[in-house]
């Protein structure tokens, strides 16, 4: 027993090479894309204080809203690239009026409000996305319009180790996107005058006001940019799956990664994707036979607990100060 | 005018210390309890019995359960599912192990082994606070799912995976089972209801819920003044996985009969959540409030085309559900953040002093 728990694993990944390249990569791969939901999560979390649960939901209603226009305008005449492009503007300005709507119906009237109650909050805005989702687009899984958008198909096959590693294309671009996207934000937070003031907001809401920082302007672009990110996220996860309402429990998964690279922190959020997912590939590869297999329900969970009994902040949050 | 404390004088500090000091509270707490126990009953369809009452008043169980570990205690939990999951699946073993002992015996044993496994789960909440905590709890709700799944023990290896309820008397009266009526599982849930609200308000009133109350407001003072924090909060996750096992085996002995693990999924700890913070974070009524809103709205909205003999199509009324009770939670966390329990004191104030205005 002691034998398959601590050794077998580690001798079946010394022994076959190229089966472990594999299942990094798979979980490097969906790592990236949980990164990307937890990103999302944190943009929102750090400028407003809201734990954002609609993240997940919001993934689907883009993509759902981008697969949408993109028929409507195909059903139009437009050629398939012009049509998945003017789909993908739109969507955008979906999400920017969603942003907008977010604040001014949700956030504005609940300011100052305990944390909890905003969370729940962004409860209600899940049903009601849910609800006009299913009522707009119907509840069908859709086929995510992923060579329109020049998205690569198909998998790159490398030799090496002493075996054949597949590389899908479409994750190959995921990662590079995502990683672009990351980047972009990165410099966006760091240089622009806006991110300026989404970083002073985020350290204090009372002093980025008492400096002329408008909030309520600043939610409006956090939660488009949280809108983005969604959308970034749809396109991939659709793209290699369907679309559908399942993509929501997604949207759960990015939680440990939250709380294990700390909900403050955006590198935090990438590594701590990264950690997940390679953690439950590998998990769920070499020890889920063990156990009945299915164990990557949880074990992403219990990665992140184990993390946080040691770092309670996570690995890359703030430290929490008490005062009394 | 009618609703007023004046005159009534009391002559004992356990006279003032009552949890409804005004008589009026007393005598319209009784007037709930008749309706509940005589009335319904009495001219009550099976349908408002079985669908409405049964779930509504289990729903609130949990619900208690949970706001004892949310609002009482200010610990965020998203796995209460998981821990009605554990006392459903205990009560339906010791059922099957033990028949010959009256069930509801196991019913209410089953709530400890939800008590031992919740202590178990609670033991990171020493360290871990607030949203991190609550994430920390989704791995005891994705990890007990799971075991329902995989550990074939635990529903008597039955190929279909699910439990299903055996069929139990209580004086001569099936009580589970299909041929129990449901009046008979009313009374028997309303009794379990009734004596566990009261419980649990005992304990809330007395030092161990003041105790709690101090953690929540600041884990910090509560320990400088000399509470035990680990005892405190394990405590109340004892008590409130407590609650919510007994609930959960309510949930499939009385009212659906038969159980998957799915319906122990993550769906029913957000609503447990949903109820709590509706009705009101730290109020029993609240509990109460937050699951006749919660259950008992979707079955109305639900209903409202058909009676009104609107030709809407039975997924459209679907969609329009999630959109309305969506829309219905923004809107009454804006009104009232601190939940029904709030507007129902504030609406209890003005009738003090009705006719005038203050």
């Amino acid at each position: 027993m002691l034998y398959n728990i601590f050794i077998d694993p580690f001798v079946q990944m010394v022994q076959m090479p190229d089966l472990l390249v594999q299942t990094l990569w798979e979980g490097l791969v969906s790592g990236v894309l949980y990164a990307l939901i937890a990103l999302g999560f944190v943009l929102i979390f750090k400028a407003s204080g809201v734990f954002n649960f609609a993240q997940g939901i919001m993934v689907v209603f883009s993509a759902l809203t981008l697969v949408g226009f993109y028929e409507k305008f195909s059903a139009a005449g437009f050629s398939g690239h012009t049509a998945a492009f003017v789909a993908l503007i739109l969507t955008a300005g979906v999400m920017f009026v969603l942003a907008m709507l977010v604040e001014r119906v949700v956030l504005r009237p609940l300011v100052n409000q305990p944390d909890i109650i905003l969370f729940m909050a962004t409860f209600g805005i899940t049903y009601v996305l849910i609800g006009l989702g299913e009522m707009v687009f119907g509840g069908d899984p859709k086929q995510m319009i992923a060579s329109e958008l020049f998205l690569p198909s198909g998998s790159v096959d490398v030799e090496m180790l002493g075996g054949l590693v597949s590389f899908q294309k479409i994750d190959i671009a995921a990662a590079v996107i995502a990683s672009a996207m990351i980047v972009g934000l990165a410099l966006f937070f760091q240089k622009t005058r806006i991110g300026r003031a989404l970083r002073a907001v985020a350290d204090s809401h009372k002093a980025a006001l008492s400096v002329g920082i408008s909030l309520n302007q600043i939610w409006v672009i956090v939660w488009f940019a949280a809108g983005l990110v969604a959308l970034v996220t749809g396109i991939m996860w659709g793209a290699r799956s369907d679309v559908s309402f399942a993509l929501e429990i997604v949207a759960l998964k990015a939680l440990p990664v939250l709380v294990l690279g700390g909900l403050t922190s955006v590198p935090g959020a990438i590594v701590g994707g990264l950690i997940i997912g390679i953690g439950e590939k590998l998990g769920e590869f070499y020890w889920g036979p063990l156990l009945g297999g299915g164990i990557e329900s949880w074990f992403a969970y219990a990665i992140a607990l184990l993390f946080l009994l040691y770092r309670p902040q996570g690995l890359f949050g703030d430290k929490i100060i008490e005062r009394i | 005018m009618f609703y007023r404390e004046t005159g009534q004088f009391k002559q004992s500090y356990a006279a003032d210390q009552a949890v409804f000091p005004i008589l009026q509270d007393r005598l319209g707490l009784a007037l709930i309890l008749l309706v509940a126990f005589v009335v319904v009953p009495l001219f009550g369809n099976e349908f408002l019995l079985a669908s409405v009452m049964v779930p509504f008043l289990i729903l609130s169980l949990g619900a208690i359960g949970l706001n004892i570990l949310v609002g009482y205690t200010g610990l965020l939990s998203l796995g209460s599912a998981a821990f009605m999951g554990v006392g459903a699946y205990a009560a339906y073993k010791l059922s099957t192990i033990f028949p010959g002992v009256n069930i509801l015996v196991w019913i209410l044993c089953s709530g400890f082994f939800a008590a031992g496994i919740g202590v178990l789960f609670g033991l990171p909440s020493l360290r871990i606070k607030g949203f991190y905590l609550a994430v920390a709890t989704l791995a005891a709700q994705f990890f007990l799912q799971w075991c329902f799944v995989r550990i074939s023990w635990l529903y008597n290896d039955n190929p279909s995976g699910a439990i299903e309820v055996p069929a139990r008397t209580l004086f001569g009266l099936a009580i589970t089972g299909p041929s129990a009526t449901p009046v008979t599982r009313y009374l028997v849930v309303l009794v379990i209801v009734v004596v566990m609200t009261q419980l649990a308000s005992n304990i809330v009133h007395g030092r161990i819920g003041r105790t709690w109350m101090a953690v929540r407001d600041m884990d910090i003072a509560a320990q400088l003044m000399g509470i035990r924090l680990l005892p405190a909060k394990l405590l109340a996750f004892a008590v409130s996985s407590f609650y919510c096992g007994v609930s959960g085996a309510l949930m499939v002995f009385l009212w659906l009969g038969a159980a998957e693990p799915s319906a122990f999924d993550i769906k029913l700890s957000f609503l447990l959540l949903f109820m709590v913070i509706i009705g009101g974070l730290g109020s029993m009524i609240g509990s109460f409030f937050g699951a006749a809103l919660i259950h008992i709205l979707p079955i109305v909205i639900r209903g409202l085309p058909e009676a009104l003999g609107l030709p809407i199509a039975a997924a459209t009324v679907e969609h329009l559900t999630y959109l309305i009770v969506g829309a219905l939670i923004i809107f009454f966390l804006i009104v009232e953040p601190h939940g029904l329990a709030r507007l129902w004191q504030i609406a209890k104030q003005k009738l003090r002093v009705w006719p005038f205005p203050y």
